[in-house]
């Protein structure tokens, strides 16, 4: 197996994530890092428009590929609060799932009627 | 010559290299059973955060022990943040003729998960605290987290409730669009970003790059306009 220059893209992700931290603490806006250091990253692929086998394409795909590993420790989190939630469990349950819900069902119809809507008019 | 087991046990709990090949190895239990049942039930991250909770409970292990492992692995969920411009790379030929809808979707989406959050955790009998601690579960972790400290919720629960919610939607979501009949893979990632962050994200790029490319735009959007939402909205409701 050919491989490919991860090292490379690992790195352009670290800078990118590093540039969007210092640069939400330096302007004291209040907001998470990772997501101005996506918009960076965002750049960075529009100007340089790597191929496949670039470490900038190969090395987010295996990122993304594992997202879900990524998420398990905050997951395991929730045992610290199994008191809590045994003591709210109604409140809770009813407070994450009607309302996840309803905002899930809601967005997705008025995102395909918009979606729709600018089809028919172009 | 005697073992040193209680030294030996000591050590392995504290050390990093219990945490990580601990969650390493539930993700694999996970991934080759979702694989061999192909059942949506089956969520690798879902399986796996059962075994290690049960590993936990049974060893009789904090969570701040395993934690000196797992936060090497939670600590690339950043790098993975930065990642999800990829996608939105691939597909933005697509993505920059629905920039209305998005928006729409995703001013919406907000809108509707923080007010019934309220509502619905208030109507359950949920105390205020509570209230609060829901209201920005439809952001990434580290936005909802910040935002419940900010507003008077508890921030470590608002991560769980945040987490849960992502992951009902990796399950259920793509069923649950079927049944009410959204097809368009731009309106489903639309949805699924607007209300599942990251977790959410993964699945629907499990479903097609086109879904997860606008699921992870309106993740990101979703940060923005729920920071903005929540201190306002909770002052009114």
């Amino acid at each position: 197996m050919a491989n490919p220059p991860v090292l490379r893209g690992i790195l352009a992700l670290l800078g990118c994530q590093l540039a969007g931290e210092v640069l939400v603490r330096l302007t004291g806006i209040e907001f998470p890092g990772a997501v101005v250091g996506m918009l960076l990253f965002f750049v960075v692929l529009r100007l340089r428009r790597p191929g496949d086998s670039s470490g900038l394409v190969a090395a987010p795909k295996l990122l993304l590929t594992h997202l879900h590993l990524l998420f398990i420790p905050a997951g395991v989190g929730i045992v610290v609060y199994l008191g809590r939630i045994r003591d709210d469990a109604l409140p809770l349950a009813a407070g994450i799932w009607v309302s996840w819900l309803a905002g899930f069902v809601v967005t997705a119809w008025v995102a395909a009627l918009l979606l729709r809507l600018g089809k028919d008019r172009g | 010559m005697s073992l040193h087991a209680h030294e030996t046990w000591e050590w392995l709990i504290a050390s990093p290299l219990f945490g990580i090949t601990l969650t390493l190895a539930a993700y694999a239990c996970g991934r080759y059973l979702h694989r061999r049942t192909a059942s949506p039930v089956f969520q690798p991250v879902l399986v796996a955060i059962v075994m290690i909770v049960v590993v936990l409970e049974v060893g009789d292990i904090d969570y701040a022990d395993y934690l000196a492992g797992g936060d090497y692995i939670a600590f690339w969920l950043g790098a993975a943040t930065v990642a999800l411009a990829l996608p939105l790379h691939h597909e933005w030929h697509l993505v920059r003729r629905a920039l209305a809808p998005i928006a729409v979707g995703v001013v919406v989406g907000a809108v509707v998960s923080i007010s019934t959050a309220l509502f619905v955790t208030d109507l359950a009998g949920g105390n205020r605290e509570l209230q609060l601690t829901m209201a920005p579960k439809a952001a990434t972790t580290p936005v909802s987290l910040a935002l419940s400290a900010q507003i008077g919720g508890i921030p470590a629960l608002t991560a769980a409730v945040t987490i849960v919610a992502g992951i009902t939607a990796a399950i259920l979501g793509p069923w649950i669009l079927d049944r009410i009949g959204v097809h368009d893979l731009r309106a489903r990632g639309i949805a699924i970003g607007s209300t599942a962050h990251g977790i959410g994200t993964s699945r629907a790029l499990q479903e097609s790059r086109t879904e997860g490319a606008f699921s992870a735009l309106c993740m990101g959007l979703t940060a923005v306009v729920t920071s903005v939402l929540v201190p306002l909205l909770v002052q009114v409701l």
